[in-house]
């Protein structure tokens, strides 16, 4: 069967099965488990819409749990065996991932990540989004800065490796550098700095986001509370600072916390740029080097990773809700 | 506290203009209200007092001083919008604070201000509770306690009472007209589209119509003497009726005889010059009466009544298919009268003569 055939036959089954199953699990409901008529017909109406929500709620739990709950519950089961996932060793691998140093160096990095890349990628775009607000051509400078949002970060490390490129005829950095009579070096083996530019890709990529999330909100705003503002003494900077942010900070903080959560899982920059070599490692990235080879390491290190991303889910989901009402 | 000064004001989107020929001399202590219909210019005009759109040709003075090009802040105004405007993240304090804080007044300068302005308009309990909390008549105090505190040259009010349900608007209104009469000497300029406030709060009406003014008056000076059919049918509702007919009589009273048969005389002198003149005649319909002798001004068939109580409106059957039908405010209540033949009447002094859409009064 050609494989256009397969995927049209694949579409109809599934649709077809999802709107089969609401159809006659329904049926068997009222018919058959609980029949509108008979000595018990009122009850047995009663009953059956007790249980019709979770009839129709099934599906979606079913498939949430497994492809959700259970990888949770099951990674940190085999979080707890060792490598070969015969021998239950505890929390051995979390007390040896504690002990080495690539592992504090990769949390101490990530921190940083987290801490930057959120920042910088919020203050760019709302930055961006505030100056092309009113140009002519701001549509234009704006769909260029969204643009690398369509890239993979595979791809967006790519580009930056010939950024980075330790040849003067190839990146810019030394490109730069021979202008100025200065030696060829690899950016990304300058200690400590090299992972502010492994981060600046991540900004370069999240900025787009952040700007059209900003920009609809700065659009949101009031034009008379800024008016207002103009009328009352404001210059520039205060409307924007006193009226304007604020009245958005909520949209701000949906997007530095989704940004957040999005930079604890990038692996694929620095697996791309360095391996993790020269002290870039961060969590994910550090975890993928565990992966295939020792399940127990990753799943701990995996595990770790969501426990920190926990409470900035939190925050964010509470924040976007906040937004909604 | 100040005199306001238009000469010449024109406004112009690229080629179009909008507003032009705007010459306006406004007192200290005036209570101006621009009214017109929508889009003749009324807020822009006041937007450019404002310093919020630019003077595209002409000079505004404030205390004789030309200010096209002063941003806003420093003209010494202070602007009431529609909408409130209200900082939404700051508490009612902040909102009347902020214009002070950014002038760099000490914090006991604004803590006076602040009070003595919710003290007047009865804020005090609120000042602590973000905009979110108060009820849509005292977000609107808020914004009017928000330019009291900066002790403006002039206040602008751009249809403040517009988004206020009817009981409230009132009341509100009732509340502008004291704290105008608190403050004798602060000029006010008022834009709205409602006569009712027009007629009750202003010192004077400017009636702006087809990017200019069309005229300027007290309000019972618009309502007596319009000085053309848009101000005699802008003014009053429900408006003037106008019925064509032609100058038969004239010296110090003016006879008309109108195309529906009815005649008329008017305390409006003529000259003979004016015989067999076209006019419109303009009556007011809480002018018309009911007349039972054989002069009438108007006689027609009743196709509508509303009895309202203290007094029922009349629609009369117009004489061509969708031409406007002529109105009657009769004093009473006259639900009878609905199907009926009925003859209309109105003293001489109640009657306005227009020629080409200008009063004769002012020719």
């Amino acid at each position: 069967m050609p494989p256009v055939l397969q995927g049209i036959f694949t579409i109809i089954i599934g649709v077809g099965g999802c709107v089969a199953y609401f159809y006659f699990s329904n049926l068997v409901l009222d018919k058959v488990i609980f029949p509108a008529r008979g000595p018990n017909a009122g009850r047995n109406i009663n009953r059956a819409n007790k249980v019709r929500p979770w009839l129709f709620l099934f599906p979606a739990m079913f498939a949430l749990g497994l492809y959700l709950a259970y990888p949770v519950v099951g990674s940190f089961w085999r979080s707890l065996f060792d490598r070969s996932g015969n021998n239950f060793i505890g929390l051995g691998n979390y007390i040896d991932l504690f002990q080495g140093s690539t592992f504090r160096t990769a949390v101490f990095n990530n921190l940083m990540w987290v801490l930057v890349v959120p920042a910088m990628a919020t203050f760019f775009g709302l930055l961006v989004a505030q100056l092309t607000d009113r140009l002519k051509w701001g549509n234009i400078a704006k769909s260029l800065i969204f643009m690398p949002m369509a890239i993979s970060f595979v791809g967006a490390s790519l580009i930056w490796r010939f950024v980075y490129a330790a040849n003067p005829d190839i990146g810019i950095i030394n490109a730069l550098r021979d202008f100025f009579g200065l030696a060829t070096l690899d950016p990304l083996q300058v200690r400590f700095w090299n992972n502010f530019f492994l981060m600046f890709i991540l900004v370069w990529i999240q900025t787009g986001f952040a700007m059209v999330i900003l920009s609809a909100a700065l659009r949101g705003i009031p034009e008379e509370t800024i008016e207002a503002a103009i009328i009352d003494g404001a210059n520039p900077f205060q409307v924007f600072f006193q009226i304007k942010v604020p009245q958005i900070m909520g949209t701000i903080v949906v997007v530095w916390t989704t940004i957040t959560i999005l930079v604890l899982k990038v692996f694929d920059i620095v697996y791309t740029m360095t391996g993790g070599n020269f002290g870039t490692h961060i969590l994910p990235s550090y975890m993928m080097t565990y992966m295939f080879r020792d399940d127990g390491r990753a799943t701990a290190v995996a595990f770790v990773i969501m426990i920190l991303v926990l409470p900035v889910m939190i925050w964010n989901i509470r924040q976007a809700r906040a937004e909604m009402r | 506290m100040a005199d306001l000064k238009l000469t010449d004001v024109e406004k112009a989107y690229g080629e179009v203009k909008v507003l032009s020929d705007i010459n306006l001399d406004i007192k200290q202590g005036e209570l101006i209200v621009f009214v017109g219909p929508s889009g003749c210019g009324k807020s822009t005009l006041l937007r450019m007092i404002a310093g919020l759109e630019k003077i595209t040709g002409g000079e505004l003075q404030i205390d004789g001083m030309v200010v096209n090009d002063i941003p806003p802040a420093q003209r010494g105004i202070a602007m009431v919008f529609q909408s409130y405007a209200l900082y939404p993240h700051m508490t009612v304090r902040d909102n009347m604070a902020f214009a002070l804080k950014l002038a760099g007044k000490s914090k006991s300068e604004i803590d006076e201000a602040v009070n003595r302005a919710a003290n007047v308009l009865q804020l005090g309990p609120y000042l602590d509770r973000l905009p979110k909390a108060l009820s849509g008549g005292q977000r609107q105090r808020v914004a009017i306690g928000r330019s009291i505190v900066r002790d403006p040259k002039v206040y602008l009010f751009d249809e403040p009472l517009s988004n206020l349900d009817a009981a409230l608007r009132v009341a509100t209104r009732i509340e502008i007209a004291k704290l105008k009469e608190s403050m004798p000497n602060s000029t006010m300029v008022y834009v709205t589209h409602d006569q009712v406030e027009a007629m009750t709060l202003a010192s004077r009406i400017v009636v702006l119509a087809g990017g200019g003014i069309a005229q300027v008056g007290s309000p019972l000076d618009l309502y007596e003497r319009p000085n053309g059919e848009f101000v005699a049918q802008f003014i009053g509702s429900p408006a003037m009726n106008l019925l064509a007919g032609e100058v038969v009589g004239t010296g110090q009273q003016t006879t008309v005889k109108l195309a529906g048969g009815g005649t008329a005389k008017a305390d409006i002198p003529t000259t003979d010059a004016d015989m067999g003149l076209k006019v419109n005649l303009g009556v007011r319909p809480e002018d018309l009466v009911a007349s039972d002798d054989e002069e009438f001004l108007y006689q027609g068939e009743v196709d509508l009544v509303e009895a309202l109580g203290e007094l029922t409106v009349l629609y009369f059957k117009p004489e061509a298919e969708g031409a406007a039908p002529v109105l009657a405010k009769l004093a009473g209540i006259h639900a009878e009268l609905k199907g009926r033949n009925v003859k209309l009447k109105a003293d001489p002094s109640k009657i306005h003569l227009f020629h080409n859409k200008v009063s004769l009064l002012y020719r």
